[in-house]
């Protein structure tokens, strides 16, 4: 019995000046990733099942709807991969509203609240080990593109210049969808409360079709939100193009995003 | 002698004008076990919540081991370890896991996380199922490893809150001489609980709270003689032996007898003795009983004599998890 309460080490972990405070802020964020990351590798039936649902939107819109859509100077299969691409990676960011809400459903948020670690390693911890999911999505869904017909029409560095723009865009969007999760009762009404969100912004894009096929009134939200912009950047790099305009724009949106909504996901976190 | 644990007025309301806590104070003396006891909505878990640093209280200060929650809560977070009821541990981790990542966050030494996890483990009985996924895992598993995780950082200050609620009686017994063996090696303890008898039986020193207030305090033998809850209960065939009873057991166990329909109840603080007395005076003034039974002190009796009421289930705001209150 007497060896539970252990040796007294407690008060001398205290951190003293700013750059241990950085160096411990960073081993927390690393070890909330970590976590997050195993959790994700002992439920392999979900990252079984979130890699199914981009693999069938892939072959749902070259078999399915492919056909039926026209797109002028472009094979539809290179006009598609760069816009499922994006969809992949927002549908992706549900998961930061979804894991956050469960642990905080679970009471882990509160036990992480009373610990001397670093108030920012679990948002932090979150939305990098979702980044790192990504990551993996991303070059499944680059195998399956190349399985059905996909080309890079300009040369891998712009390619994988494009795969990290969509990423930084994946990365913002995971700060916003943590203000959804923590403001969620439970993790069921985050995902229900993320696809309201989600579905204009994937769908009213130039993810699938053209956005001058639609009707006027759509058009100018189509043309200028971020999705769409974040496509046609990843589109150009991929295709070729003019990129720069495209480039700037969604780094731009993807920045504003961050410094928008990842003060509000941090009060959200502290008053949750 | 400075107070390990010091609640000083602490006021909190939350959103909806529940006042949980309306001016709470205690102190508790460095290697001891200090016991709130009460009711669920007492206010136990939010005054847990207010010194752990979770919660800011809206007036009141709260301190530990002298350092002020609010003022120093990085370093008030490195001095104590919480468990509590919802046992707050990661579903998808082992317990070795578990134990792992909070001592990282803890800003352990490997070695020494490797260490601990090791002896809590082997003492929590983890470790066969240490490498195992918590799914596996039963109530009172999942709460050892609370426990256990609280434990890694070998923290001077220890707060459990209500630690046994709905557990079995064993894995309830065998919680109760771990924290035993802690407060032996020095820790002091904050338990809330439901239980008098786990109160009486870990507690040096009481503070029983209601509505947000200490409605009495002390150790708890002072408590129960005070509130004098140890009675015997006679149930009579009908009201015709009533005034006769009344009049045979007049004058003992200190305190008059109360009658309510074919019930008398006899405080019997002094022990077993006044049952026996009683039965004797009841056979002479020829009173045959339906029942005679000596009933222990519980928490409901505590609260009758201190409130007048008996202690209700209203369900406590602040003791379920925190996403059930969120706005």
């Amino acid at each position: 019995m007497t060896t539970i309460a252990g040796e007294r080490v407690g008060a001398a972990r205290v951190a003293r000046g700013p750059l241990r405070r950085f160096r411990w802020g960073v081993s927390d964020t690393l070890t909330v990733v970590q976590r997050n990351l195993l959790a994700y590798l002992r439920i392999p039936e979900a990252l079984f099942f979130s890699s199914v649902q981009p693999i069938m939107f892939v072959l749902l819109f070259r078999y399915v709807f492919g056909g039926a859509i026209h797109v002028p100077g472009v094979s539809y299969v290179n006009y598609l991969i760069p816009g499922i691409f994006v969809q992949t990676v927002a549908f992706g960011a549900v998961s930061t509203s979804i894991g956050l809400a469960e642990d905080l459903q679970k009471g882990l948020i509160e036990r992480f609240r009373a610990l001397p670690m670093a108030r920012s390693a679990v948002l932090t911890g979150r939305t990098v080990a979702d980044l790192a999911r990504n990551v993996v999505v991303v070059l499944i869904i680059t195998a399956v593109g190349y399985a059905v017909g996909f080309r890079i029409q300009t040369n891998v560095a712009a390619f994988v210049a494009g795969l990290l723009l969509l990423l930084l865009f994946a990365y913002a969007l995971s700060w916003g969808f943590a203000v959804i999760g923590l403001s969620a009762p439970n993790s069921e009404t985050a995902q229900v409360m993320s696809f309201p969100v989600l579905f204009p912004l994937t769908f009213a894009s130039s993810a699938f079709v053209p956005v001058a096929s639609m009707p006027s009134w759509l058009r100018g939200f189509a043309e200028h939100q971020p999705v769409s912009v974040v496509v046609d950047a990843a589109r150009a790099l991929m295709l070729g193009g003019p990129t720069a305009s495209y480039v700037w724009q969604s780094v731009a949106w993807s920045v504003g995003i961050v410094v928008v909504l990842a003060p509000l996901a941090v009060r959200r976190y502290r008053r949750a | 002698m400075t107070a390990a644990i010091e609640a000083d007025g602490l006021v909190k309301t939350f959103k909806g004008g529940v006042r949980a806590l309306d001016g709470v104070s205690f102190a508790v003396e460095p290697g001891t076990v200090f016991g709130l006891l009460g009711p669920n909505g007492a206010g136990k878990t939010t005054a847990v919540r207010i010194l752990t640093t979770v919660l800011r209280p809206d007036d009141g200060r709260a301190a530990v081991l002298g350092h002020d929650v609010s003022a120093e809560p990085g370093l008030v977070r490195g001095l104590f370890g919480l468990a509590g009821q919802y046992a707050a541990v990661d579903e998808n981790l082992t317990a070795r896991e578990n134990l792992r990542m909070v001592g990282r966050l803890n800003h352990l030494p490997r070695g020494v996380i490797a260490e601990r996890s090791h002896t809590l483990l082997a003492d929590f009985a983890l470790e066969d199922a240490a490498d195992r996924p918590l799914k596996t895992y039963s109530g009172g598993m999942r709460r050892r490893l609370d426990l256990a995780a609280a434990l890694v950082a070998s923290p001077p200050v220890l707060f459990l809150d209500e630690p046994t609620t709905g557990l079995d009686p064993q894995s309830r017994l065998d919680l109760w001489r771990v924290i035993e063996g802690l407060v032996a090696d020095g820790t002091t303890v904050l338990l809330t609980t439901q239980y008098l008898e786990e109160a009486d039986r870990l507690a040096s020193e009481l503070a029983v709270v209601d509505h947000g207030r200490v409605i009495a305090a002390g150790t708890p033998a002072a408590l129960k003689t005070d509130l004098g809850t140890t009675v015997v209960e006679i149930v009579l065939a009908d009201d015709r032996g009533v005034a006769a009873s009344m009049e045979a057991l007049t004058g003992i166990g200190g305190q008059p007898p109360r009658v309510s329909g074919t019930t008398i109840e006899l405080p019997a603080n002094a022990g077993p003795g006044v049952a026996m007395e009683a039965l004797r005076l009841l056979d002479q003034a020829g009173v045959v009983p339906v029942s005679f039974t000596l009933r222990e002190p519980s928490l409901d009796d505590v609260f009758l004599t201190l409130t007048g009421r008996p202690a209700d289930d209203r369900g406590d705001p602040a003791s379920v998890p925190a996403s059930a209150v969120r706005p």
